[in-house]
This record gives structure tokens, sequence and C-alpha cells, in this order.
């Protein structure tokens, strides 16, 4: 569908290109400390626990449970406008870090399980989560 | 040795507060600077430090050339938003208790329709700013563009675990709404029910446009002098007796903050009530920061005037308004006073405590705090009692 105005850019930089190269590949890579082994997202330069530099990426399940969530009602930019309202969920990730994505199906509520999946958009992917299947 | 009483708000100044404005942000800056000066009883050329508010208008040089002050010995930038005006009072505490200097203007202006009117509305402006950078990055381009869609995910967790209510954020909105009535200078001029709270449209689910503070236009400033300076000043010496500033986990995304109903104010206020020597049962009028009804709710908990989870029934039956336990948000707030990064209500508070507040003068008041809320969750507070 055109888009009067486009969306804001994805626009990786050196510390997070591993993380928008798997997005665009279907897989959600969080960062691992290559000292100590702890995790961490959003990307980071250093490791908060050793303050190591060194990094490895590894791919994260894209499940977890709902933390919060808000439904958009307001664009307030307008490339958002056509598909008000929109639901964001703050998603605990089985890795124990946090993902933010878009939703789809019935109202979400805490606690509730999820799977994320990243789907194509004109300039790029988004993260969108759903309920579950078992 | 602590700030304790060592410092006093010894003038405040303010602009008509508008939507609108035909002057430029450092006009109203600078209109509100001179009041605040006078109201000191002092000269511009006696100001020997600045904190300007945010990046958004003025520097400290531009002080120097259009006051010509003499001899600035101090200036400093606090870059966290909301929670700038009582970050810039510890720094401004610490400055004249340690002789650097003795009267510093903190100094705030905007022109916010004029920046709107150029295409820069809220949900594109935080994304100029680096300490939304991770918002920038990974949240903006699935739409979660402005603060009300940012703390909304907080509001809704409140209300999960709580069981927090729209009404109960409401009591936030007409309390405020109430306040400003009685206050000349006020944007909104129309008195709003629990009803009409609940009716407003939806804007970022739980926030509804009541919930939310207000786009306008103004300057602010206040003149914090030396506690023994301040004893030859204009008024009634309105001392800082505690002052404290405190970060979120995480400060830079909610998303990814262990506990998203945590603010930086619960690391802070404990510190400035100490440093005070009160407690919040000592507090007679409050002026805390209110970006959506929510934060109010939320920063109550986090000072101890309830128990984590209990700022609901807090707020409940009028506890706010004037006349109740806790008259809170005396001028109307930023969700129906005015938006100026709160330092309308580092003016409020020091107004209450000289017992200048007119129709919405709380009796008594010697005892008040004010807060700031910044950027994702940044905090300050500051204690302030009358003479």
């Amino acid at each position: 569908m055109n888009q009067a105005q486009p969306k804001p850019p994805q626009s990786p930089t050196a510390l997070s290109r591993p993380f928008w190269e798997g997005a665009a590949a279907g897989r959600l890579m969080i960062q691992r400390c290559a000292a100590c082994g702890k995790l961490r997202h959003y990307p980071r330069l250093l490791c908060d626990a050793c303050y190591s530099d060194a990094v490895e990426w590894i791919e994260a399940s894209r499940r977890g449970t709902i933390h919060s969530w808000t439904v958009a009602h307001h664009a307030f930019h307008p490339a958002f406008k056509d598909e008000l309202p929109y639901t964001l969920v703050t998603v605990d990730l089985e890795e124990g870090v946090r993902a933010l994505g878009r939703w789809t199906g019935e109202p979400p509520a805490i606690g509730q399980p999820v799977t994320g999946a990243f789907v194509a958009r004109p300039d790029g992917v988004d993260l969108v989560f759903a309920p579950a299947t078992a | 040795m602590s700030l304790r009483d060592r410092s006093c708000v010894t003038g405040i100044g303010e602009t008509a507060y508008l939507r609108g404005a035909t002057k430029s942000a450092f006009e109203l800056q600078v209109e509100a600077s001179l009041k605040a000066i006078a109201d000191a009883g002092l000269t511009p050329k006696d100001i020997d430090g600045v904190i300007p508010i945010g990046i958004v208008s003025g520097t400290a040089d531009d002080f120097i050339e259009n006051f010509g002050l003499p001899d600035l010995r101090f200036s400093a930038q606090v870059p966290h938003g909301g929670a700038s005006p009582a970050m810039a009072l510890q720094a401004a505490a610490m400055a004249v208790a340690n002789g650097v200097c003795s009267h510093v203007l903190i100094t705030f202006g905007r022109n916010i329709s004029a920046v709107a009117a150029g295409g820069n509305k809220a949900g594109a402006r935080i994304h100029n700013m680096p300490q939304f950078h991770y918002v920038t990055e990974f949240e903006h381009p699935m739409g979660a563009s402005a603060p009300a869609q940012l703390y909304a995910p907080m509001a809704r967790r409140h209300m999960e675990l709580y069981g927090t209510t729209v009404e109960q954020f409401g009591e936030v909105a007409v309390a405020c709404r109430e306040h400003a009535l009685l206050n000349g200078n006020a944007v909104m001029k129309k008195p709003i029910t629990l009803e009409d709270h609940r009716q407003s449209r939806m804007i970022a689910d739980p926030f509804r446009l009541l919930d939310c503070s207000l786009e306008s236009d103004g300057g602010a400033a206040v003149v914090v002098s030396a506690a023994e300076r301040a004893r030859d000043l204009r008024h009634r010496r309105v001392f800082i007796s505690g002052v404290a500033a405190g970060h979120p986990d995480s400060p830079g995304s909610i998303t990814q903050r262990p506990d998203m109903t945590s603010l930086g104010l619960a690391k802070a206020a404990p510190r400035a009530f100490r440093m005070a020597g009160v407690t919040p049962a000592d507090i007679d009028v409050a002026e805390i920061y209110d970006c959506f009804t929510y934060a109010v709710i939320r920063q109550l908990e986090d000072m101890g005037f309830c128990a984590k989870g209990e700022g609901g029934p807090f707020v409940s039956g009028g506890r706010l308004r004037i006349g109740g336990a806790l008259p809170t948000n005396t001028h109307g707030g930023l969700l129906s006073q005015a938006h100026v990064w709160g330092l309308n209500h580092v003016v409020e508070l020091a107004r209450q405590l000289r017992g200048d507040g007119g129709r919405a003068q709380v009796a008594g008041a010697e005892v008040g705090v004010v807060t700031g809320y910044g950027d994702m969750g940044d905090g300050a507070l500051a204690i302030m009692r009358r003479e």
C-alpha cells in the first residue's frame, strides 16, 4: 500500500547492525557478553556486569509473555494515521530481556504467552507478536 | 556538610501562559527572568550564576550579553527534561552554599506553538534528542513515538497490578483543573468533571486527552540565593531544606526497565526528606510534575506519601484539592496551567510558602515539596519551608 509519508526509518548503527540484519532474515538477535555471558538488549557498547566490550550475537526465541501494552488511538507521526488504532506490546522474552512489538489478535493481557515474528513493511520489518500457539 | 537551609528561592517570575505566543522562546525567557530578578529585589548585574533549563532557548552566554553580567561565576546545563528545574535547584543550592556564587538564575522559555507550526510536533521532537536514541532506533519506527505512547505501558501495568482506575486518573485531572480556575494565569479556563475526563478521547490507552499535559508557550524563572544573602532581599525567606535527584534503571528505555512502575524519584526522595528532616506527613502543599495524571499517582508512591500500589485510592475523594489533606498542583500544573517543564511548579511552591497564593493559597502552608520528572523517568525533588 502506498503511504503518503514514509514511516520513521530503521537506521542501523555500527553497534546495532547485527540486530537489523538478523531482523531482515526473520531472526531476533541479541547481544551476549563474550567475556561473562550476560545477555543484553537493546544493544550497548559495554557489558554492565564485567565492562567487557567483547560481544557475540545469539538468536533469541521470540517467545515470551506480555509485560504491558498500549493501544495507540492518536497518530503522533502522520505515517501511522491509517493504521489507527494499533496495539503495542512490551514482552518479557524467555532470554530475560524485553522486546517491544506490534500485536495482532484480541486485546492482550499481562502474563499472556506470546510468540513474535518479523513481518515485512516497505522499508524494513516490524516485530509482530501474537498469542502463543500450544 | 548538608545543604539543608543553606539556600533560598528569593525571586520568582512568569510570563503570561498561552498558546500561539508571538514572542520567541528567548524573549519569553528574558521577560520571566527580569521579573524574577526584580521580585528578589536584585538587578540583573547581581546575577552571578545561570542555569538555563534545556537547550531550547537562551544560553548562559546569551544572559551575559543581554544583561551585561560583569562576572558570571557559575553556569550549568541539566539535561533531564522535566526533571531539570528541580535538578537545577540542587545545582544552584550546591553552588551558593559553597560560595561559588551568590545568586543563581534558573530560567526557561518556550514557544512550542512556533515549533509545532514548523512541523516538529510532540511525536517528532524527542527524536532529535540523544537521550531518546533507543526509542528513536527501536520503537519510533513501529509507531511508539511520543511520550504518551511510551509511558502508557507503565500506567497500564500499574492498573493491572494494583487495580488503579480511570476515575483515579480523573481525580488528578479534576484537581488540577479546579486549581487552574483559581489562577489568573492558566491556559485552561473551563471546569471539568470526572465524567468529562472519562469521556475525553483516547490518545494512548489508558491515557485519554485529559490525562495529558498541555502544549503551551511561556517563560518562567526563579532566583536561588545563598541563605545569608537572602536575609537582605525583598521577601520572607523560603529555604531549600532538602533536595535530591535520582535516575531509574534503564533510563533510556522504559521497555527494558526491570520495574517499569518505579521512577528515579524513588531513589531521590528518601535523600531529600532525610536532608530536610521531615516526612511526607509534614508536607502542607505539593507541586508534583504532572506530564500525565498517572505520573502524579506514581510519584506520590515513590515519595512515600502512600505505599506502592496505593496511589490510586490515595488521590481519591478530593485529597489533592485545596481543602483536602494534600493540596497538590495549586497552580493547575502542566495539565491545566501551562507546560513550562515544571519550572512553574517551583514558582508556585515559593509563592505558596510566602503566603502569596491568592485564591489558591493553602492556609498555613509552611512546608512543601516540588518534584520534576524528565525524559523517561529521571526524577528530582526539593522540599522547601518558609522562615
